[in-house]
């Protein structure tokens, strides 16, 4: 029976649950030009549901229902940057969302659910938990791919990432099956230790090879990336930039809880293969997203080469990879907001502004906003002194200190590669003339406005001062 | 009684503030606001930078040393941000930030009409921060960033006017020269971390001794002191920036920046950086004489003959600025006899005095409608009787009358260079001797042909402005037809820019005094360019007021055997009006005042007569033409044929489009897997599976 204990430490996702679930009820008797009503309530939705996790955060890690759900440091951390991102995708996506009348309340209540699905599978203590979490965030992602309905481009997305999703959920779900068959339990924490002791270590490991399938499809991992570009290029922008976010985080707190929490006694198998995936997803993201000419499709290779990054960080197996990994995944999540975030303020009605091209002499017609693409540009890029410069040099670094300095190299040499396509979108802006004809209208949304730029700036503080996040995400993992 | 980090903290940021106020919020806070913050960080730091020489020299206070944020660490090498506050820093930061604060207020008057007004202000703001983080740094990477970002601005200001050809021209050679020691400068810092392992200067200078003895082998027999390496590789940045020759060209034509740059920047701060810097180090160059030699010769060549280019000069600005050459010259002479005391003394004292000066001259320029050149000036002091006497002020300061500030500091220089034992000290005590010969024979030149004699200029009460085509986009147009009392105008307008103000010598209005904001830092800074000198010369340069802020070796402590005959001030000066160097003065402005005020053709006769050493010194000894010939013609020719040789073939060819077209290749191929087919990807996700059970069937199981 559930105890008070228990639904105290649920509380935060419980009550994002009934909080999704009124703003669902209520969406269904407004009117439609009261549809501001909604979102600002559910911008307020999220912001209490991070101040329930940072307000409730007990000082160790604790477990309900007989470790089910586990609440430490590492959950904590990723939960409120997931919500966080949530909450800067409301305000970007608002704009677009009204230009397109895509407004609806379902837009909201399908990211909440998604987000609830973050925050249980950051949470996990069972493979079931880790598998209840994935669907509740892969299903309501379908959905909210699809939002546009009458698109035929993001229904063919919404198609293929649900298939191809489907597959992975199974293949996933067939790994777990074989480790339960190995070791005889669903428990992550009961799954450590328990490799020494199997009868069929073979079977364990086949297990993990069909999980680490599922978690680098979660991921977009090369060769399980290839759902990214359609996706992110056939979703409306608004969801793109949801879908390049808090799910990131939620994948690296998956691989976190499945490799390391359940299987982490199999590392010498998976470091392994995690690098194996890591240099291809390096080697295909970033040289294919040279040849691209839409930006949103640029973008998706991107986060393919990203992932490679946050791998090199996993690859490491020790708490110093895995806050690296972890700090790389939240700079990425904030990155990615950034240089979406620019251009769905530049988009408008009839206009998508996700060709490189739109980008054409940005600086002469808006130089604040080509200055913001810039820092997010430079970022991505891992361009000294900001955010991502160190993200980069922490996963290199974990990578080395690993014993694996091959591997840091290629990732250093893909870096150097990956700096052509950014500098691109870069050069555009500064040097290119603007297309005759063209006009650039910013979305006068003032949140849009304000808080991108703080989203942007904050790309550049926390490359000046990243000491207090890094140490936090150390904490997280304490030897 | 002791350093507080947050104030130390706000110093450093009040002006940076200011300048992102006015820079990035300057449309919308308007001139008055972008001035007013501006000054008012300056104002601030200012004020506490007071108060820190105060807690420092009269409170007691231990020296401050500490780190204040890492910002990362990789190895033995990190990069913080630390501040090393001793009554060395404590005096710079007082003249960086007194000096900076009275340009700040003449910029009100002296950018009244100029269109980049904010612009101007958050530079001069982004300067004085950087200074600031130079100055106060503990460590070499910060004192490098702030070096760089003096630089920079510096940079952006001379080009200010950006539409001036020739000030694009004059910030272009600033920056490639500076690059020029910075290079130098950079492989310093990297053989400071190579020798020493550390970028923290406690570090570094406690661990100093540790190089004597220690070689660099260029070569199989060719072994570099250690110390001497590292000295004349620092001393090569600080000649960049510093103007040192052969790497002062770049200084006189830094003048095509607005006037206030050039006192601050371009005279009283930035270029002492050099200075400050070598004198910081000293407890390395004291490792290495021969590094000291180096730069005493270098300093005296400069001191010397930059000074006789200033004799033939007839644009205002550039007299002032030969001047400036000439008295850094002075500075790095005294480092290099070990007198760094004597070098930063004579840097405080000639920031006070030479701001005046060009601050001065910026006022001359103002009252003469944007007119520079001295030939259409003349008899100006019955119209500016206050720049009159203030810059009178300043000259006497700079020729080093008895009992000026700038005789205490330039007096000590020579009789420490006349102390001194080492190599090249004579040929050193025969061109600083000269020098003052020379800085006084342009100077009275420069103050008869401005302010005594007959006017050489006419006023043609012209009020037919409908025709003259002001250029108001241009940014800086004058402001003539106002009349108002803060109708200050805006200067140095080429004179083809503006039509109707070409013909040389044609006021259209009687010159007038400067309005207050003018005037008013040039009274402040008369003061001190007459008193500092007096008050603090017994303790600052005898009484060994730095204490460990610069180490002097014993055998080398030439300062120390002149505090010897040392017996106050007033003895001081009183002795110096018997000295060679005021007999060279008296000399001097006997000669210019016979020549300007009595005889003005005997200038010309003296021209024609000495025509090759006038075309010699009108030339600035063929420098500029040597480095445009062979560097920037060379250069160019070098790089056409790297460029067609090795760039277009090898690395274009080969390494480039080939790598580009391989790497386009396999992303071409790539590509083409990502079909769109939903069937091709289910087969590549499948196909990994397998390749990951296959990896695991060959590789893994073996490992077990």
């Amino acid at each position: 029976m559930p105890n008070l204990t228990d639904l105290l430490i649920l509380l935060p996702e419980l009550y994002l649950t009934a909080a999704a679930c009124l703003l669902l009820l209520l969406d269904a008797f407004i009117r439609p030009e009261q549809r501001n009503v909604l979102h600002w309530l559910s911008l307020a939705v999220v912001l209490v549901a991070i101040y329930l996790v940072v307000a409730n955060q007990p000082p160790f890690p604790v477990t309900a229902y007989g470790g089910m759900f586990v609440r430490d440091g590492v959950a904590e951390i990723l939960k409120v940057f997931a919500l966080l991102c949530t909450a800067l995708v409301f305000v970007y996506a608002r704009p677009y969302l009204a230009d397109r009348k895509l407004y609806v309340g379902e837009f909201y209540t399908l990211a909440i659910f998604a987000t609830l699905g973050v925050m249980l599978l950051v949470s996990a203590g069972n493979l079931v938990m880790v598998y209840l979490g994935l669907e509740l965030l892969t299903l309501s992602s379908y959905a909210l791919v699809a939002l546009n309905r009458d698109s035929a481009q993001s229904s063919e997305a919404a198609i293929k990432y649900f298939v191809l999703g489907a597959l992975a959920s199974g293949m996933l779900l067939y790994g777990m099956s074989m480790v339960y068959g190995a070791t005889g339990t669903l428990a992550l924490a009961q799954l450590h230790g328990a490799a020494a002791h199997t009868a069929m270590p073979n079977l364990l490991v086949f297990g993990l090879i069909f999980v680490i399938v599922g978690i680098g499809f979660k991921l977009g991992a090369a060769p399980f990336h290839m759902w990214i570009p359609d996706v992110y290029q056939g979703s409306p922008t608004a969801v793109t930039v949801f879908i390049g976010s808090a799910p990131k985080l939620a994948a690296f707190g998956m691989a976190y809880r499945l490799l390391e929490t359940g299987l982490g006694d199999l590392a010498p198998h998976w470091q392994q293969m995690l690098a194996a995936l890591a240099v291809l997803s390096l080697a295909i993201g970033n040289l294919v997203a040279i040849v691209q000419s839409n930006l949103k499709r640029l973008l998706a290779y991107s986060t393919i080469s990203h992932m490679g990054y946050l791998l090199l960080g996993l690859v490491n197996a020790g708490p110093e990879g895995y806050a690296a990994a972890m700090f790389y995944a939240i700079s990425y999540a904030l990155m990615s907001t950034a240089a979406f975030g620019v251009i769905l303020a530049l988009a408008r009605a009839g206009f998508e502004c996700e060709e490189i091209d739109d980008f054409k002499g940005l600086n002469q017609r808006s130089p604040w906003l080509a200055f913001l693409m810039m820092l997010a540009m430079f970022s991505l890029a891992g361009v000294p002194p900001l955010f991502g410069f160190f993200a980069k040099l922490l996963v290199l670094q974990a990578a080395i200190h690993a014993g694996m300095l091959w591997l840091a190299i290629v990732g250093a040499v893909f870096a150097i590669v990956g700096l052509y396509y950014y500098l691109r979108v870069v050069k555009v802006m500064y040097f290119d003339k603007p297309v005759e004809g063209s006009e650039v209208r910013v979305q006068p949304d003032a949140g849009l406005r304000v808080l991108l730029s703080v989203n942007a700036l904050v790309l550049l503080a926390l490359g000046l001062y990243w000491g207090p996040l890094l140490g936090w995400c150390r904490a997280a993992f304490p030897g | 009684m002791t350093l507080s980090t947050s104030i130390l903290l706000i110093i450093a940021l009040a002006p940076l503030a200011g300048c992102l106020l006015a820079g990035f919020l300057g449309k919308a806070i308007g001139r008055a606001g972008a001035h007013g913050a501006t000054i008012l960080g300056v104002a601030v730091s200012c004020a506490l930078s007071f108060w820190v020489l105060y807690q420092l020299v009269w409170g007691g206070a231990p020296v401050y040393n500490q780190n204040v944020y890492t910002w990362f660490e990789i190895g033995r090498f990190s990069a913080s941000v630390g501040f090393l506050v001793d009554r060395l820093t404590a005096m710079m930061m007082v003249v960086v930030t007194f000096v900076s604060l009275l340009v700040h207020v003449y910029t009100i008057g002296y950018m009244a009409d100029d269109d980049g007004y904010q612009r101007f202000f958050s530079y001069i703001s982004l300067f004085t921060f950087s200074m600031l983080m130079l100055v106060m740094s503990n460590n070499f990477m910060q004192l490098f960033f702030g070096w760089e970002a003096v630089g920079l601005v510096s940079y952006l200001l001379i080009g200010f006017w950006y539409k001036r050809p020739t000030a694009i021209f004059a910030n272009l050679k600033a920056f490639l020269v500076n690059r020029v020691g910075d290079f130098g400068f950079l492989l310093g810092i990297a053989a400071v971390l190579y020798f020493l392992g550390t970028l923290d200067y406690g570090t570094a200078f406690a661990s100093a001794g540790s190089l004597v003895g220690r070689t660099l082998q260029v070569t199989q027999n060719t072994h570099w002191d250690a110390a001497t390496v590292i000295c004349v590789l620092l001393f090569i940045g600080a000649m960049g920036k510093s103007a040192q020759v052969p790497l002062h060209v770049w200084l006189p034509d830094s003048m095509e920046g607005p006037t206030p740059i050039s006192a601050l920047i371009h005279a009283a701060t930035m270029v002492t950086a050099g200075i400050f810097m070598v004198a910081r180090m000293s407890p390395l160059y004291e490792l290495s004489d021969g590094a000291l030699s180096f730069v005493m010769v270098i300093g005296a060549t400069g001191a010397l003959f930059t000074g006789l280019i200033g004799i033939v000069q007839n644009d205002i600005k550039r007299v002032v600025a030969y001047s400036t050459l000439s008295q850094l010259g002075y500075m790095t002479v005294a480092l290099g006899v070990s007198a760094y005391a004597g070098a930063v003394f004579h840097l405080m004292t000639h920031a006070f005095f030479k701001a005046l000066l060009f601050l001065g001259a910026g006022s001359v320029i103002i009252a003469m409608h944007h007119e520079q050149d001295m030939r259409y000036m003349g008899g100006l002091r019955k119209y500016m009787p206050v720049t009159w006497i203030t810059m009178w002020i300043g000259s006497l300061a700079l020729v080093a009358i008895p009992f000026t500030s700038g005789f205490y500091s330039k007096d000590a220089i020579i009789e420490a260079v006349g102390a001194s034992h080492r190599w090249g000290s004579g040929y050193a005590y025969f061109c600083v001797l000269a020098g003052a010969f020379v800085t006084a024979l342009y100077t009275f030149r420069q103050m008869y042909l401005t302010f005594h004699g007959k006017e050489r200029f006419v006023v043609v009460h012209d009020h037919g402005h409908g025709r003259h085509a002001h250029d108001h986009a241009h940014g800086h147009a004058a402001a003539h037809g106002h009349g108002g009392a803060d109708a200050a105008v805006s200067p140095e307008e080429h004179p083809s820019d503006e039509p109707g103000h070409g013909e040389p010598g044609v006021l259209h209005h009687p010159p007038k005094e400067s309005p207050w904001v003018v005037t008013l830092p040039l009274v402040l800074l008369a003061i001190p360019s007459l008193l500092v000198g007096f008050l603090t010369v017994g303790p600052v340069l005898f009484g060994g007021w730095f204490g460990q802020a610069v180490r002097v070796e014993e055998a080398n402590d030439v300062l120390g055997e002149l505090a010897r005959e040392f017996h106050g001030a007033t003895a001081m000066a009183l002795h110096g009006f018997w000295s060679l160097p005021f007999g060279l003065v008296v000399l001097a402005f006997a000669i210019t005042t016979y020549i300007y005020l009595f005889n003005p053709a005997l200038a010309g006769r003296i021209k024609r007569a000495l025509k090759p050493l006038y075309v010699v010194l009108d030339r600035k000894y063929w420098f500029d033409t040597v480095y445009f010939a062979v560097f920037a013609r060379g250069g160019v020719a070098l790089g056409r044929a790297l460029w067609k040789g090795g760039d277009a073939a090898v690395i274009d060819g080969a390494l480039v489009n080939g790598s580009a077209g391989l790497v386009e290749r396999i992303a071409a191929g790539m590509r083409r897997l990502q079909s769109g087919y939903l069937y091709h990807y289910a087969v590549a996700m499948i196909l990994g599976l397998v390749l990951l059970l296959g990896g695991y069937w060959l590789i893994g199981q073996n490992g077990q």
